[in-house]
């Protein structure tokens, strides 16, 4: 018997030594290396819609604004500088003349062009096309009423100029300009290799980094872009990127030195929030996105507002951020998060146990008597965020303040996003992460055509004051119509009861690591961040 | 001829079990394109239906499913769009047959013996002290284990990292974790496959012409002992192959085990179907390895 394990144990470490080498052996250390959260499911910045896949895409490519690292506020990136028409409708782009592709061809003004119109093309199938709308005639030609491609806002005048044409006046569009389905892609590669594009190696790209190599559930290299236009700035030669989803994992690869940077914000362990939240490496900032409560409003009991509005008086939030989710998260009586830029805060529903009796009473429930069995769906399984401590707490609420008992419907998931879709629920915890900042990311969401709306709730006055909102250009005036549009969406109709505007964290020790701000769209960019030795 | 017949008769099983498999993941609430964003337009969410074929009929589907199978395609992956299913078991398969390969060696190496000594020292301290540890690698849930482990031996004495994947160093607390387990079972069987063996008339014979207390454990005894661990080390090592969840997404190591949960929990069809399929043959060829080892090991089973 002894031999024979002998001889198997070295035939393991054999078997071992030659799997290694034989994927590539050992690697050079990266500078940097960061918990990015879940596996991105593409690199593609005109098809990804997730933030970790967001942040990996926005090292590669680039558009004509980036996001400032300091504020998150749009800033020249391979445009140098533009002029806005008087009316806000036009935007005329230049483009730098020293920018180039990581594989030496010159960047001009067509590759914007051809790059935009392939969002356009259904086939693409990008789930954030809607973001291109505010081109004009973009809507149009991707649902194909308008076939010529040159009907659709965005001309190379010639290689240095761009002129971009909107709908309305988009107060936002600089910040739209920085965001992944904006970038420029090479169109060559993606004509010849087509889906498989960002597989090519060496990979054609636009931004501060190029892809070394992604390795599926492994991690994700990228390497400083040398042809890129600001290279003399670019703070690193070589990060990866991890996808951790298990915040406990995330937290022992940080706490053993093998990682530098976590930022994701789900991969804190609320249990162990208290702690984290007293160390000097922990860094909690406001961060543009809401947490609230779905009504199905084609549905009995909650087709009847004040059976909503109830409901929504009922919640004590400060109770929410306190007890459960303690990672600074802000109580939020208005949808729009309070630090949104252009914003004025609207007039919500403060909690008020007496109000909500005395409208549920109205609506036929004195004490909650007769009211029908109703469920609140949430999504269920992941161990590290408080949806679920959330819900107990809710039930509890509503079951002092009104008198009823809901009873809770965890999912999985994508089996969530169906039953929403499907308005196949009574009332549902949600959440919205701003697309750009400004309130019209989350007020939009509400407009009766909108896929996102998911509330069944329809009403043309509120659908006018949001296209009104945006038709205006002065900033001031524009703020104030979309107040008056929030505030009807909360105190008058009342499809949504919100709870907290969101809390963003990251951790990172300060003595080592510089170049990563607190903003309020959680982004950081990767070329500022820089490892003190 | 035996072996050829049986692994001819495998083909139908499997057609049967990705049938199954198939159909199941889409009768499911809930599809690979659902989306905390909904799609800018139906014309979106059809070009992606179009792309995976879910537009056509179920059972079309599985025919072109099948027509790719029969090259060794397992089709794209519905939720990593630039990766086929193929890709990433390419990728991922290694670093779980690593694992499972040494958590293997581990159990056999561990159980075995242990269950050896607890059982020719029945009613000792050893069998009581190595029974108790047996007991406790089964109880204890590798979820359990795992953290413990991490904790005692990486965070706070720093002897092993406390995850990723790329050493031998690396694979010291996942093996120990996810063989525990295995160990433990193995050891019980051991220990009850001796101790029917030394109750058998043919070692009381034995022990009355004389022989060594040795011989008759390790020549006599040892051998038809055995057969119970072979018989469940098989589907033992179909189960370390295929990889846990719980290890991988703890230790962070880059395997397929993440992936068999994952995939379901994001309704990647394709994923589902093609890691249904690559345990179902595991298992099946590990179970007719058993067999063929069963009928070298005793000589009374005998295969027509």
């Amino acid at each position: 018997m002894r031999p024979r394990l002998k001889s198997l144990l070295i035939a393991w470490l054999a078997g071992w030594a030659l799997l290694t080498t034989g994927c590539g052996g050992r690697e050079q250390p990266a500078d940097i290396v960061i918990i990015n959260g879940a596996e991105p499911e593409s690199l593609d910045p005109q098809i990804i819609s997730g933030q970790p896949e967001l942040r990996v895409v926005s090292a590669l490519f680039e558009g004509l604004t980036r996001f400032n690292a300091k504020t998150g506020d749009p800033e020249p990136a391979l445009a140098s500088h533009w002029e806005i028409s008087t009316n806000g409708l036009v935007y005329t782009f230049h483009v730098r003349t020293n920018i180039a592709w990581s594989t030496g061809e010159p960047i001009v003004a067509s590759d914007f062009v051809r790059s935009w119109l392939r969002v356009l093309k259904p086939e693409t199938a990008s789930d954030y096309v809607g973001i291109l709308f505010y081109l004009k005639n973009a809507e149009k030609f991707f649902n194909g009423e308008i076939k010529d491609p040159d009907a659709v806002g965005v001309h190379a005048i010639d290689d240095r100029t761009l002129r971009v044409e909107l709908n309305s006046p988009t107060a936002f569009f600089l910040s739209l300009c920085a965001f992944p389905t904006y970038v420029v892609v090479p169109m060559d590669v993606i004509d010849a290799r087509g889906d498989n594009w960002i597989r090519t190696k060496p990979l054609k790209t636009s931004g501060a980094y190029t892809l070394d190599f992604w390795r599926i559930n492994d991690r994700i290299r990228i390497r400083r872009n040398p042809r890129y236009w600001d290279n003399a700035n670019t703070q690193n030669n070589i990060v990866d990127l991890l996808p951790i989803t298990s915040a406990t994992t995330a937290l022992n690869l940080y706490l053993d030195g093998q990682a530098d940077i976590v930022w994701d914000k789900n991969l804190v362990p609320v249990h162990l929030m208290d702690v984290l939240r007293k160390r000097p490496d922990f860094h909690t900032f406001d961060y543009l996105g809401a947490y609230f409560v779905r009504f199905n409003v084609t549905k009995k009991p909650f087709d009847d507002p004040r059976v909503r509005k109830a409901f929504a008086l009922a919640i004590d939030r400060n109770r929410i951020v306190e007890r459960i989710t303690r990672g600074g998260e802000k109580p939020a009586e208005t949808l729009v998060p309070l630090s949104t830029a252009n914003y004025l805060p609207a007039e919500g529903l403060k909690t008020n146990p007496e109000e909500a009796r005395r409208l549920l009473a109205d609506a036929g429930y004195p004490g909650g008597k007769g009211f029908p069995a109703v469920e609140y769906l949430l999504n269920a399984g992941t161990s590290a965020n408080a949806d679920e401590k959330v819900a107990v707490e809710l039930q509890a609420m509503w079951r002092d303040v009104l008198g009823v008992e809901v009873g809770l419907k965890p999912m999985e998931w994508k089996t969530y996003l169906a039953a929403l879709t499907a308005l196949d629920y009574d009332l549902a915890r949600s959440s919205w992460i701003a697309d750009y900042n400004d309130p019209n990311t989350f007020l939009d969401m509400f407009l009766s055509n909108n896929g996102n709306n998911r509330t069944g709730w329809k009403d043309p006055h509120y659908d006018e004051l949001v296209h009104q909102a945006n038709a205006t250009v002065d900033l001031h005036k524009r703020a104030e119509i979309f107040r008056e549009a929030e505030t009807y969406l909360l105190r008058y109709a009342a499809p949504i009861g919100t709870i907290y505007s969101y809390a963003g964290f990251n951790y990172y020790d300060p003595k080592k690591i510089t170049g990563i701000y607190d903003n309020p769209i959680d982004q950081h960019p990767i070329n500022t961040i820089k490892k003190l030795k | 001829m035996y072996y050829v017949k049986r692994v001819i008769a495998l083909v139908p099983l499997l057609l049967v079990i990705s049938l199954i498999a198939f159909v199941l993941v889409r009768v499911a609430p809930g599809g690979p394109f659902d989306r905390e964003r909904a799609p800018a337009s139906p014309e979106v969410e059809r070009a992606l239906k179009a792309r995976y074929h879910l537009d056509q009929p179920i059972w079309k589907q599985y025919l072109i499913y099948l027509g790719n199978l029969a090259r060794a395609d397992l089709g794209p992956s519905m939720k990593y769009r630039h990766h086929s299913v193929n890709d990433i078991v390419k990728q991922a398969l290694p670093a779980t047959l690593m694992l499972g390969a040494l958590s293997f060696g581990f159990a056999l190496g561990f159980g075995i013996p242990l269950g050896f000594i607890t059982a020719a020292r029945k009613g000792h301290w050893e069998d009581y002290g190595g029974s108790l540890v047996a007991l406790l690698g089964i109880c204890i849930p590798a979820f359990v284990i795992g953290p413990v482990l991490v904790m005692i031996f990486a965070i706070k004495l720093k002897w092993f990292p406390v995850g990723l994947w790329g050493s031998p160093m690396h694979a010291v607390l996942p093996t120990l974790a996810l063989g525990l387990f295995y160990g433990g079972r193995v050891a019980r069987l051991m220990r009850e496959g001796m101790l029917g063996v030394l109750s058998e008339p043919y070692i009381t014979t034995a022990r009355a012409k004389g022989l060594a207390e040795r011989t008759v454990l390790f020549k006599h005894a040892f051998r038809p002992a055995i057969l119970p661990v072979v018989s469940y080390a098989g589907p033992m090592l179909a189960d370390l192959l295929t990889g846990s969840f719980v290890i991988e997404n703890l230790f962070q190591i880059p395997g397929i085990g993440v992936f068999m949960v994952n995939s379901s929990l994001n309704k990647d069809y394709t994923m589902i179907v093609g890691l249904v399929i690559l345990y179902a043959v595991l298992l099946l060829v590990l179970n007719l390895v058993v067999d063929f080892l069963y009928s070298r090991l005793d000589p009374q089973v005998k295969y027509e």
